[in-house]
């Protein structure tokens, strides 16, 4: 059961420097009013165009209307007053798709209890996060927002398009099927986390694991089989009967039971992977995707059986225990046993190079061009359930597109334009050259804050202030900690999205 | 060798890793070996199309499109091939930890806050997974930092955190690996911290700036102090007067640091703490190396006009600031080198570390002319560092740690074909090949 509520509910502050930060980019400050009905019909033009689905089209065309992919080839003509984006020297692919993020979330981590399932991350969306804007200028189009990885069974999660500048209530990708988080191992047991003075927490094995998740569905399946009954007496005629009470912690998993929700489900050993098959087998629910399967080269075979994709990470390894036998050949070792493998972030600085991620698995493990487009691409598309809309080049499809000005599967290409629905969210030319006008406001409204703090002497100058902190969510990547991101990678034991 | 029966099953997949050396690497101690044909970039001149370069008694005998293999050298026919100096991570944590969630694996940081004496070298594990991990992507040789660096969240984080050793990537134990035993004094300068966060609570905790600047201050005192001690240390090891002095291992080990022979790595990103590093190291006459330097390019001048040199931290981060531009990082190389800053590029990881070309390549896609990126992955690091008279440049006498790949050294899709550490041919076998093969030839499961 999905509560409507209005967003941003639990936000609380805006500061100053956030503020700033809503008119950093003036071409989307305007993009906070509804946009326009009529998305421009646009022609990108002489382009090499990898579709993904169907090859490399050198020289090509990409017609777009009403936010669609009208045309794709190389005799395409503009219409008459199209916008045309001459593309010569550049590369299209289909816009990336990140199918595991923690972006445009005010929290992630309902850690207090093993199965959090009644908390969704649509109630917490927030359309300011500065990742958004980040990771759109990476490319990225679509993405998979997660809960935290401290329960057995987490919350709901919510596939969204990176709309910059729109409210949240126009990020969710319309008609994508919801998802839950589930989480195995040592987040969940709460191996590497402990709170001075907290109790430890069950379950923290990886049995109690297990156990947990099976009750939880034992439970939902006696609740699903009282409102069956009660559903089937209604139907049958019977009057004045008293519903079933509504349990909002069960409801999500009735929903994954009846294939209405999709179980997105953390894990990195084996053992634990096959563990959840079995549970999941049970019960007659299934497993959507498995997260991050670091070891899902171990088990490609009982994957690729169960018809359950696998979105893991690029080179990542032992950062903790069951990531000591992580090897960056594990998303082409999974793709040749035939498992639909996808390359995924869960980091919003990570997301921003995935084109790179892929590119690594056609020199570990060989993989095509292809097929290593394909693993931000379509296979996430077809993770998510959104192929039909996402993921390749091809008529009827939204266009969502990311321009590069050189190969995209090399660490030299930079992304100059994305679209989303058509609609270009991201144009680094446009970026680059708007910043100086940023500046100028910043530093007039710096000033200005300088002198009111003058007349109250009382207060703190304002150049103390720091910008708000990111939620608390586990980057493991240690690169570059600087003062604002201590805090909150000190943070990370109370989550682990990682 | 691995199962060539395997090829037939995966063409394409394992082309990659098959291409192991020709040469195997047990003939250790002959020594001569001739690369030929190749593309050699010595980064020392143009590159050199189809040239030669020779190996002998662990250096670099002679370089050139003219130079002949002397008799009795092993030979690599390198067509097709290019020839780089290994690459040099200046800023990691190389076998001193290994699981970063497992304190039992971790020997990075002290307790305390001034620790001058420790040393890198004594807790390098010569068999961690990583060094052939890394090894793999071309990197020779690394800097060892102790004492957090500025990158290890959760331990200690002295103000003076122990010496750094440059090491070579190969060795059967640390003194083969050594190249430099105390190769920089790591200083994490204080920061005018308003906001911390209390582990106890699991909170953030805002101070007032006016509270944050008197610990800063007592923290530059007590630093100050230890310096003005160790100066009468020095003085009196000079006199030889010494010996009416108790031994101090603390102070003996910053007498170095204070007669300006041995660098400070100092770790800083903001602009502010750059700038009060800089006047510190000054005023204390420190030989300074600025390490971390997120907000450098807003220094630049500084630096330049002061000769400072910098070891960056990877150009794949977020912005320091919120409404910083999306790129800050990745530009931030072209603008330090236009300005006339020396600078390194390193992967302040051990996992990461094979991101390293990767990082330096997104700073040329940002405007960074690819040569100086080159440079701040081989050249730069060893002479800041005061090692470039023995690496980082394809020169006759110099240690022979180089690698022939099959491209670009920087780019994703590069092989390492082989790889010599003091002359020696050296595996690039590792943990994550050896999971591969085994995996890759599972019998199918039922």
């Amino acid at each position: 059961m999905r509560i409507p509520t209005p967003r941003n509910a639990a936000r609380t502050r805006l500061s100053f420097l956030s503020f700033l930060c809503l008119l950093y980019f003036p071409f989307f400050a305007n993009a906070a009013t509804p946009p326009p009905d009529a998305p421009p019909v646009i022609l990108i033009q002489n382009a090499t165009i990898l579709t993904v689905s169907h090859g490399t089209i050198e020289h090509g065309s990409i017609l777009i209307k009403d936010g669609k992919i009208a045309e794709v080839g190389q005799s395409v003509k503009a219409p008459a007053g199209a916008q045309v984006i001459d593309a010569a020297g550049q590369f299209v692919i289909p816009g990336i798709i990140d199918c595991h993020s923690h972006i445009a979330a005010e929290s992630i981590n309902e850690g207090s209890v093993s199965v959090s399932s009644m908390v969704t991350m649509e109630e917490v969306l927030d359309p300011d996060d500065m990742d958004i804007y980040r990771d759109l200028a990476g490319g990225v189009t679509s993405a998979n927002i997660l809960h935290g990885s401290a329960n057995s069974i987490g919350g709901q999660t919510l596939v969204i398009k990176l709309r910059w500048g729109q409210p949240a209530s126009k990020l969710p990708f319309e008609g994508a099927m919801p998802g839950i988080k589930f989480a195995l191992g040592e987040n969940p047991k709460r191996s590497n986390f402990s709170i001075p003075g907290q109790p430890k927490r069950y379950p923290a094995t990886r049995m109690g694991v297990e156990e947990t998740i099976r009750g939880a569905f034992s439970e939902a399946r006696d609740y699903k089989k009282t409102w069956d009954d009660y559903n089937k007496r209604v139907a049958a005629g019977e009057k004045n009967l008293i519903p079933p009470r509504r349990d909002l912690r069960l409801e999500p998993l009735v929903e994954v039971l009846e294939g209405k929700r999709y179980v997105h489900s953390h894990c990195y050993r084996e053992d634990e992977i096959l563990m959840l098959l079995r549970v999941a087998k049970e019960f007659a629910f299934k497993v959507r995707t498995f997260q991050h399967i670091l070891e899902g080269y171990k088990v490609a075979d009982e994957l690729a059986a169960a018809g359950v994709g696998a979105s893991t990470f690029s080179d990542w390894w032992a950062y903790k225990v069951e990531a000591y036998d992580a090897i960056p050949y594990n998303a082409a070792l999974m793709t040749r046993r035939g498992v639909i493998v996808s390359i995924n972030s869960d980091d919003s600085e990570e997301a921003t190079h995935l084109n790179q991620e892929a590119a690594k698995s056609m020199k570990y493990g060989g993989l095509s061009r292809d097929e290593a487009l394909k693993l931000v691409t379509l296979n996430p598309a077809i993770q998510l359930g959104i192929d039909k809309r996402v993921g390749t080049i091809d008529v009827g499809k939204d266009a969502d597109l990311t321009i590069y000005n050189h190969d995209p599967l090399s660490a030299y290409a930079v992304v100059q334009k994305t679209l989303i629905d058509g609609r270009i969210y991201f144009d680094r030319e446009r970026d680059i050259t708007g910043r100086a006008d940023l500046e100028k406001e910043k530093k007039a409204l710096t000033e200005k804050l300088k002198k009111a703090a003058e007349k109250k002497p009382e207060e703190k100058k304002p150049e103390e202030k720091k910008p708000p902190e990111k939620k608390p969510e586990d980057k493991p990547k240690p690169p570059a900690p600087t003062p604002t991101s201590t805090a909150a990678r000190a943070g990370a034991p109370l989550g682990g999205a990682l | 060798m691995r199962a060539r029966s395997s090829i037939l099953l995966f063409p394409m997949g394992i082309l990659a890793i098959l291409l192991v050396p020709a040469v195997t690497a047990q003939s250790q101690s002959s020594g001569a070996y001739g690369i030929t044909h190749a593309k050699i970039f010595t980064l020392a001149g143009s590159p050199i199309e189809n040239g030669t370069l020779v190996i002998r008694d662990g250096k670099i005998a002679a370089v050139g499109a003219t130079v002949e293999v002397p008799a009795g050298a092993q030979v690599i026919d390198a067509k097709g091939l290019q020839v780089y100096p290994g690459l040099f991570d200046a800023v990691t944590q190389m076998g001193l930890s290994e699981i970063g969630a497992v304190n039992a694996t971790v020997d990075t940081s002290e307790t305390g806050s001034y620790n001058p004496d420790v040393v890198a070298a004594t807790a390098v594990s010569p068999s961690s997974e990583h060094i052939p991990v890394t090894r793999a992507s071309g990197i020779t040789e690394v800097l060892v930092v102790p004492g957090s660096g500025g990158f290890d969240f959760f331990g200690a984080r002295g103000i003076l955190g122990g010496q750094a050793s440059a090491i070579h990537l190969a060795g059967w134990e640390i003194d083969e690996m050594l190249l430099k035993k105390s190769a920089a004094m790591v200083l994490n300068f204080p920061e005018i911290q308003t906001e911390t966060f209390d582990f106890a609570t699991f909170t953030r905790k805002e101070k007032p700036y006016t509270e944050a600047k008197q610990e800063y201050e007592k923290q530059v005192n007590e630093l100050t102090d230890w310096l003005e001690r160790a100066r009468h240390y020095a003085q009196a090891l000079e006199k030889g007067s010494v010996a009416k002095y108790d031994r101090d291992l603390k102070l003996e080990a910053l007498a170095p640091v204070v007669r300006g022979e041995q660098p400070v790595l100092a770790f800083a990103n903001r602009a502010r703490d750059i700038r009060n590093a800089v006047e510190f190291c000054d005023k204390q006459k420190l030989k300074m190396i600025l390490a971390g330097g997120a907000e450098a390019y807003k220094v630049k001048d500084l630096l330049r006009s002061k000769d400072i040199p910098v070891i960056l931290r990877p150009m794949l981060s977020m912005p320091p600031e919120e409404d910083d531009p999306y790129d800050r990082q990745p530009s931030q190389p072209a603008e330090l080198a236009a300005a006339g800053v020396k600078f390194a590029i390193a992967s302040f990881d051990n996992s990461f570390a094979r991101r390293l070309g990767q990082n330096a390549a997104n700073a040329v896609a940002h405007g960074l002319p690819y040569d100086e990126a080159l440079r701040a992955v081989t050249i730069n690091p060893a002479q800041i560092f005061g090692l470039g008279s023995q690496l980082g440049t394809l020169e006759p006498g110099k240690l022979a740690n180089l690698i022939v790949t099959s491209g670009d050294p920087l780019e994703l899709t590069t092989d390492v074909k082989y790889l010599f550490i003091k002359g020696q041919l050296t595996s690039t076998e590792n943990k994550h090949h050896r999971l591969y093969e085994k995996y890759l030839n599972r019998p199918k499961a039922q």
